[in-house]
């Protein structure tokens, strides 16, 4: 015990907070020796066109940026944003209950009501604190929130500021969700979260199941749509939508930042009482509210995803390409079939994960190099996201780049 | 089950999980000398609530450190 209370004592030796990173600046310091460019430094210089952008100062087609349907440089998405940004100013300076609630914010709030067909619908500065402020706010002392073990980093965020007990279960196992639900105390509410798309391996959940069990065991469900809002199901609502449960699902969470082409995050909901959390959601409430510009960008962009079946139908061909072609080359994916727009290449360990992701930036293409903890069961990926404005060539031309990459590195 | 019948219970449990063979006494530590990572602790936790029929949850996991304190943490459960 005299040991561990010595340094305390001593009031003149300071110690170091950052010093408990410094495995993580040893294995940076490590890969970066090896020659590596340094894969979370990259630099846009120019931004051509949704897929494709001037990098570190090579023309290069991006596939890793979720910007699922190419909205971002669409001509009325970026029309609206100029025009809302002459006429209402460069920011809003003041959270959504405060000052800082123009028309657009209304305005987008009525298109996600449009676009899902359901009562309510509130923004939140991003995707992120959508997450944060709704599972903190919903579950609270003596709430159950059961969610899957896979979760995205701002669901397990938004349990960790909230007070209720959070049970995990293994990935999209239906029989564990229902047997962890089944063992809660009686009375007690329960949460359970659960996502449409998981974004590091790209496959999708037994939502029809899962959400059934979770009714069945009197379960409120709330699911993260991001990676598939846009793309996935008839109106591009989501997986919910797909497997026919949309009505069932309590919340919905969604983010501007993928499909959209914008940024910003939202919960839509057909709850009588939902209008409460606006005054009790913090992360809602003490932030500021996002730009005019961005606000109107958004409900544009949304309103016209509405119509975009024909750009889901090429996404999926470019899905199911991209995803053929690296299984016939020998890559090992995340998924035995295409299930979203996001195909994950399996790397054998970080190093040479690295170095192929280096290869493919030098051959003009940019992945994201996704590696643990932000992994599941410690994998190095490269993760694909298609967009549905990637032509069929542009795809055949990503193939080429992976095999000849592959093959220099030795993967395949 | 007394404390003794958990004990030996969870010991089964964890024979497939100490793939290094450490010798479990009540002071032994999960991350520490077993080295259990994070999807380890969460197959080897599902393992004991199936046993068991009970949850423990992440709330209750962050106060389990070592072997005697697991045990005893699951003899209160399923004596509830």
């Amino acid at each position: 015990m005299t040991e561990t209370l010595a340094p305390a004592q001593n009031a003149s030796t300071p110690v170091d907070l950052l010093s408990k990173f410094d495995p993580i600046i040893q294995t940076r310091e490590t890969l970066l020796a090896a020659g590596v460019e340094d894969p979370f430094n990259l630099v846009m210089d120019q931004v051509l066109s949704p897929t494709r952008a001037v990098c570190n100062g090579r023309d290069t087609i991006l596939l890793g940026t979720y910007n699922y349907m190419g909205m971002t440089f669409d001509p009325d998405v970026i029309a609206a944003g100029k025009a809302a940004m002459e006429e209402f100013g460069a920011g809003t300076t003041g959270s959504r209950v405060l000052n800082g609630t123009f028309r657009d914010h209304r305005d987008v709030e009525t298109a996600l009501r449009e676009f899902y067909g359901m009562d309510h619908a509130m923004v939140f500065s991003t995707g992120y604190q959508a997450n944060l402020g709704i599972i903190s706010t919903l579950a609270g002392k003596g709430d159950y929130i059961i969610l899957d073990i896979d979760s995205h980093a701002s669901i397990w965020d938004g349990c960790a500021m909230g007070n209720a007990e959070v049970v995990p279960f293994k990935h999209n196992d239906v029989e564990a969700l229902e047997k962890r639900l089944k063992r809660i105390p009686e009375g007690a509410g329960k949460l359970v979260v659960l996502e449409g798309v998981y974004s590091m391996m790209g496959d999708v959940a037994p939502l029809k199941e899962m959400v059934r069990v979770s009714k069945e065991n009197g379960a409120m469900v709330l699911v993260d749509e991001a990676h598939s809002m846009g793309f996935i199901g008839e109106h591009g609502r989501g997986v919910a939508e797909e497997q026919g449960v949309l009505d069932d699902v309590d919340f919905i969470i969604g983010t501007f930042s993928k499909s959209v082409g914008t940024v910003g995050g939202f919960c839509v909901s057909n709850h009588p009482k939902f209008e409460v959390m606006r005054l009790v959601c913090r992360p809602y409430v003490f932030t500021a509210a996002l730009p005019p510009a961005v606000m109107a960008s958004s409900a544009t962009s949304i309103r016209k995803l509405m119509h975009g079946g024909n750009k889901r139908a090429h996404l999926w061909e470019n899905s199911r390409t991209l995803h053929k072609g690296l299984r016939d080359l020998g890559f090992k994916l995340g998924t035995e079939t295409p299930q979203s727009a996001i195909i994950a290449v399996i790397m054998p360990d970080l190093e040479r994960g690295a170095m192929m992701w280096e290869a493919l930036l030098k051959e003009g293409l940019y992945v994201n190099l996704a590696r643990p903890p932000a992994t599941p069961a410690g994998m190095t990926l490269l993760r694909c996201s298609l967009c549905a404005e990637h032509t069929a060539e542009q795809v055949q031309t990503i193939l080429g780049m992976f095999e000849r990459a592959g093959k220099a590195m030795g993967i395949i | 089950m007394t404390p003794a019948d958990v004990d030996a219970k969870i010991r089964t449990l964890i024979e497939p999980f100490n793939k290094k063979g450490v010798d479990i006494e009540d002071a032994t530590t999960f991350a520490g000398d077993l080295e259990f990572d994070s999807l380890t602790v969460m197959d080897f936790v599902a393992e004991i609530e199936d046993e068991f029929d009970v949850i423990i949850s992440m709330n209750q996991q962050a106060e389990i450190e070592n072997w005697g304190q697991l045990v005893a943490a699951v003899h209160k459960l399923q004596d509830s």
